[in-house]
């Protein structure tokens, strides 16, 4: 031996930081406050914010925080898409759809104490009509780009329909288009078009910056009429709110709410079982039952959202409607949603989900069925025809939460008529989307969409609006009604040409959707008031910490 | 990701080639490996790795990456051993034994050739230098100084970005990993043979060559190459262990080939980390399988390499 | 001594020039639309063809060569496509986190190698010796992530010793001064800030630490059988020094030379380590930025992190060198 064991005096030192380590409990306490209220609500998102101007984001991450620090002319009636008054407490809409006159609400403050009213309403309007070139590229700022579809200068100038805003009086505002614009107020209840106080903005933004995402005012000075205030950012941890006493509406009962990102959904389930957080978003499918099971609260979102499988008609057999037909009777949908999405998901029946306008069950079905598949396979002479079969990986969307699943079921239901299915799996990023909308190069390929606000333009317009590379065909009638449809003043009148549309679409049959998934939210037991809503139009001011 | 030591920080000599040469060497290692349980244990894993590999499909009736059974999975459960599979099935309805015993031919055949191809390559690359610098003189000091910058811009990089950074750009398939992580064995080797050139320059038999006449070309050619076989050997033992690890990683992150139900088992453990909760044994298996295939060939690897280094014979 | 430092360091230049052109072809080379990973679902031809002319993404490969370079020269490594944030912020936020859990791995295969290392050199070529070399071994060939997961099953989710995940309670107050919560606990004086950022650190330190623990076990075990083995040893002992005071003035000290040589290969490893295993604690250290940057094709974060962590790369191996060379006057005369 040449001097004492290294390794017991080692052990032993291991043994006590071991023990010390394992005393000081881990387990995290729940700030609870008092029973008055108080405390802090920690909240678990997949991503960081991309900036605190809501105005150059479109991702549900970003919306996040700016849904609790501003809002917008218009907002949604709780659980629901349909608009309610929010900042406009009302409004009126001239027969032309022209003009809309709002009456804003009295007496509310931005969180540095301007004032809200008509006159901080045009100043955003015009701010964002007036945006520079460089603010007009769509990564920063799609939403205004593809409602109002220009800007006062640029390349889509023209196009624009945006004419001009008055301020009436203290409290009228008036918003001329030059074109009607039948989703307008639904429109207004997205986040990238909320009220931001003019003085912050004229203090601190820069909508010239190369990048205006990184800004003094979009880093650290948002500043709305919300019932959370910003109070801070640090990049890797949390963003940091804290209630805003002088809110005009029901105040908040938590003192401040914490944003945390942890991007893999298990361990954000990790993260509330151990206590460290007291809810998250998009619970993975495997995680809805346990948790639920262990005493926590799950929360479904009504669908807002639909999943398909489309099918590319410039690719041979796609474009015989019989082919197309047969493959919607091979799927049973009931069995590709138990083994791929969460339990609530309900089969789809069209490209729309039922909450949106122009939705119908009148529509042509085509309900599980694999004889009559396999029959008009053979009547098309297409019996045992090869068909690509394109699927993302790497990748989980709300309304996709997991692609490889979802195409294994079906291509085991399709090998089951007859067809003789070609798996092509690509990484969702770079190649999948490039190829599936890029280029012609795809057969049939599971996608899907979220809409943004109660718009039916937004999914359906989107999707058949136009020829594509996705579908690859060309039926002007119904490129026709979409065009006409969009044209119409109001969304009740808009509503029985959607419901043609959705019958000509399902008749015509240029893919299958497959269903609306459900996006959950999940809580620990005490956080009470919390209230979903289809577009995650859901600040905190509700919710309260019990002990 | 390099599990070795560099050679250097053991020992600077790692051949001794005055006292063994040729057959006599390796018959003594041989000996010197037979009674080292380190050895014993590393041969014995290679070799049930490697038959594996090769009679695989006389092992399973199964089709691997078919997925034929994905009725069965529901995203909180995957089928256990049963009657019919034996280790149960994976979260895409493969059967679990035929997915490891392709897998372990995946492993083999991405490990020998981005091994081979780091060897090939960075041996090249090496010997060119180091036969050039122990040439000497100011073409020779040229060619070598050009050679190790390029490997040095290599190494200024960690393994793992420099492989990421390969298969991206080779896109989606199935070749950009064994292609990354082969380039990013070349400049291990590259320093090897290099060095061992190098340091064989002036080894007593060189000079005792050089001043019997006999060129320098052919003193490098016929006996200093042959005498690095030995540690290139050792080297590419190991980095087939390393490659093993490195190519799990890279799937790991998403890279090579895209359909995720493929018989990899760095592919296998990405797919079972959602479900790990409801069946731990879908990443346990792979991960095992991983841990000691990789293992046994660093134990075999480094048991040959003290048994060639005549400074720890006894 | 200058001529050393001043000569490594004009080295440096030439492969910093080669990797930056080697960088700009690659990020070119790369499959995938930049505009169309920018704008995801919602790309049309337009917005693309409106990104494209934004950002210059349409012009001439020289022209774009150029605007690269001169963006380098001033410092401007690139912004996040996903994002917008300049690469060198994210990264000076997110550095300290991982060079942190670095320090704290490396401590832990430091104090527990060692010991090993020695122990194993004094039982060469028995059972034990083959335990601790395989035991060491088995950690580092495990891959990473999977000892990552394990641990956290384990040691956080059942049996809830530990937490799961991120580097703080967001619950707990803390100034942060320097961004190494540890250290900014103690410096504020935020005793429970400090000692919740350790327990955050210990499973993802465990688990990296495996990777260096069996390079400095075995490190420690050869260059002690080697010295141990040295005429000088023998001298000594029968010169009736105590076998105690030999080694620790003369073994440990040799054997402990290397380890120091190999800590910029450590770095390395570490790093690519991190890169792995932070995701599986949402530790939001670079590892996880360039885990995510990898999975989001964020090219220019990769390409301005390669560049930067070659120079760190190269700094870190100067300076060991440097270390060396002063321990050692035998290597300075190179």
């Amino acid at each position: 031996m040449l001097f004492r064991r290294p390794s017991t005096r080692f052990a032993t030192i291991g043994l006590a930081v071991a023990a010390l380590v394992l005393s000081g409990c881990a387990q995290s306490q729940r700030d609870e406050g008092s029973s008055d209220g108080g405390g802090t609500f920690v909240f678990a998102g997949s991503a960081e914010p991309v900036t605190f101007d809501p105005f150059f984001a479109s991702d549900g991450e970003t919306f996040r925080p700016a849904r609790q620090i501003f809002e917008g002319l218009v907002g949604t009636k709780p659980g629901t898409a349909d608009p309610a008054p929010a900042l406009a407490k009302d409004w009126q809409v001239s027969d032309d759809g022209l003009t809309y006159t709002f009456d804003l609400q009295d007496g509310v403050t931005f969180h540095d104490g301007t004032d809200f009213n008509a006159d901080a309403v045009c100043f955003n309007f015009d701010r964002w009509y007036n945006m520079p070139e460089s603010a007009q590229t769509d990564d920063l700022t799609y939403y205004y780009g593809a409602l109002f579809r220009g800007f006062a200068t640029g390349d889509r100038a023209d196009a624009a329909i945006y004419d001009s805003c008055t301020a009436d009086d203290e409290l009228t505002a008036t918003i001329k288009l030059k074109k009607p614009f039948a989703g307008f107020i639904a429109a207004l209840s997205l986040p990238a078009l909320s009220m931001q106080s003019p003085t912050a903005l004229k203090k601190y933004q820069d909508d010239s910056a190369s990048n205006p995402r990184t800004t003094e005012y979009s880093t650290s000075h948002p500043t709305g009429t919300g019932p959370f205030e910003f109070e801070s950012f640090e990049r890797g941890k949390q963003v940091t709110l804290a209630r805003y006493d002088d809110y005009w509406g029901e105040p908040a009962k938590v003192d401040k709410a914490v944003i945390v990102a942890i991007e893999d959904p298990k361990a954000r389930a990790d993260a509330l079982r151990s206590g460290e957080i007291d809810g998250f978003d998009l619970v993975g499918p495997a995680d809805v039952g346990p948790l639920e099971d262990e005493g926590f609260t799950i929360v479904n979102r009504d669908a807002f959202n639909v999943l398909y499988l489309g099918m590319n008609q410039a690719v041979k057999p796609l474009d015989d409607i019989k082919v197309r037909q047969a493959i919607a009777y091979a799927l049973n949908k009931e069995e590709i949603i138990s083994a791929s999405m969460a339990p609530e998901t309900q089969p789809a029946i069209e490209f729309i989900p039922e909450i949106v306008n122009g939705f119908t069950s009148d529509v042509p079905k085509y309900d599980y069925d694999p004889e009559k598949a396999k029959q008009l396979l053979k009547e098309a002479g297409a019996d045992g025809a090869t068909i690509e079969f394109n699927y993302p990986t790497g990748v989980s969307r709300p309304y996709m939460p997991q692609p490889e699943d979802t195409f294994n079921v079906i291509r085991t239901q399709l090998e089951a008529v007859g067809l003789n299915i070609k798996p092509v799996a690509d990484q969702w990023d770079p190649d999948y989307l490039e190829k599936i909308q890029g280029t012609k190069d795809h057969g049939i390929h599971l996608l899907g969409w979220t809409g943004d606000y109660n718009d039916t333009d937004n999914f359906l317009g989107v999707f058949f609006g136009a020829k594509t590379n996705e579908w690859g065909f060309e039926n002007d009638k119904i490129f026709g009604d979409l065009d006409k449809a969009r044209a119409i003043p109001t969304p009740e009148e808009q509503e029985p040409l959607y419901e043609d549309i959705n019958r000509e679409v399902m008749e015509y049959l240029p893919g299958v959707p497959l269903g609306h998934p459900v996006p959950s939210l999940a809580f620990d037991s005490s956080v009470k008031g919390f209230q979903q809503s289809p577009v995650q139009d859901e600040p905190w001011n509700t919710i309260s910490l019990e002990q | 990701m390099s599990i070795q030591i560099p050679p250097a920080a053991l020992a600077p000599d790692t051949l001794d080639s005055e006292e063994e040469h040729g057959v006599g060497l390796w018959r003594g290692a041989f000996r010197r490996m037979r009674r080292n349980p380190t050895a014993i244990v590393g041969a014995l894993i290679v070799l049930g790795f490697l038959l594996v590999a090769i009679f695989g499909p006389l092992l399973t009736s199964y089709q691997p990456g078919s997925a034929e059974w994905s009725g069965q999975v529901t995203p909180t459960s995957v089928p256990g051993p049963s009657e019919n599979h034996w280790l149960g099935l994976d979260r895409f309805g493969s059967d679990m034994w035929t997915q490891l015993v392709y897998g372990a031919r995946q492993s083999l055949v991405y490990g020998v050739v981005s091994t081979a191809l780091g060897l090939t390559v960075g041996a090249a690359l090496g010997a060119i230098a180091g036969g050039f610098g122990a040439i000497g003189g100011r073409f020779g000091t040229w060619v070598d100084t050009a050679i190790m910058r390029v490997v040095d811009i290599m190494l200024a990089i960690p393994s793992l970005l420099l492989a990421v950074s390969i298969a991206a750009v080779l896109g989606q398939n199935k070749y950009s990993i064994m292609i990354a992580v082969g380039v990013a064995q070349v400049p291990i080797f590259a320093r090897l043979l290099r060095g061992s050139m190098l340091g064989q320059g002036q080894a007593d038999y060189v000079l005792a060559a050089g001043a019997l006449g006999l060129r320098k070309r052919r003193i490098v050619i016929g006996h200093v190459m042959p005498n690095s076989i030995g540690p290139t050997i050792v080297q590419a033992t190991l980095n087939l262990a390393t490659a093993i690890i490195e190519v799990a990683a890279l799937s790991y992150l998403g890279l090579g080939e895209a359909d995720p139900a493929v018989a990899e088992w760095g592919r296998m453990l990405v797919a079972a980390q959602d479900r790990f909760d409801v069946a731990p044994r879908l990443a346990i298996l792979p991960g095992i399988a991983i841990a000691v295939t990789a293992l046994g060939f660093t134990l075999f690897g480094e048991a040959l390499r003290e048994a060639l280094d005549p400074r720890t014979r006894k | 001594m200058l001529r050393f430092v001043l000569r490594r360091l004009a080295l440096l230049v030439p492969v910093l020039v080669g990797l930056s052109i080697l960088l700009f072809a690659w990020v070119r080379a790369l499959p995938g639309d930049p505009a169309r990973s920018l704008l995801g679902e919602r790309a049309t031809p337009e917005g693309i063809a409106r990104v494209n002319e934004s950002y210059g993404f349409d012009q001439p490969l020289v022209q774009q060569y150029i605007t690269y370079v001169t963006a380098l020269l001033h410092g401007d490594f690139g912004s996040s496509i996903q994002t917008g944030q300049p690469v060198m912020d994210s990264f000076g936020e997110r550095f300290p986190a991982t060079l942190e859990l670095g320090f704290v791995a490396l401590m832990i295969a430091v104090v527990v190698g060692v010991p090993l290392g020695y122990l194993a050199a004094r039982h060469q070529g028995r059972v034990l010796d083959t335990a601790v070399v395989s035991g060491s071994l088995l950690g580092v060939v495990t891959p990473v992530f999977f000892l990552a997961i394990l641990l956290k099953l384990v040691f956080a989710d059942k049996l809830g010793w530990l937490p799961t995940a991120l580097r703080q309670d967001p619950r707990v107050d803390a100034t942060h001064v320097t961004y190494f919560y540890v250290l900014d606990g103690l410096l504020t004086r935020e005793w429970d800030a400090s000692w919740d950022a350790i327990i955050h650190l210990v499973l993802p330190a465990l688990a990296l630490a495996t990777i260096p623990l069996a390079i400095i076990v075995r490190i420690t075990r050869a260059s002690v059988a080697e010295v141990m083995n040295e005429d000088f040893v023998r001298t000594a002992e029968a010169k009736g020094l105590s076998r105690s005071t030999i080694s620790r003035r003369h073994v440990l000290r040799n054997a402990l030379l290397p380890v120091v040589t190999t800590i910029g290969l450590q770095a390395g490893l570490l790093f690519s380590g991190a890169v792995l295993t932070e995701t599986v604690f949402a530790f939001n250290g670079i590892g996880q930025y360039l885990f995510e940057a990898i999975g989001q094709r964020d090219y220019p974060v990769l390409q301005g992190f390669i560049i930067f962590i070659a120079i760190v790369y190269s700094l870190i191996n100067l300076t060991v060198d440097l270390a060396y060379g002063v321990i050692d006057p035998r290597v300075r005369t190179q």
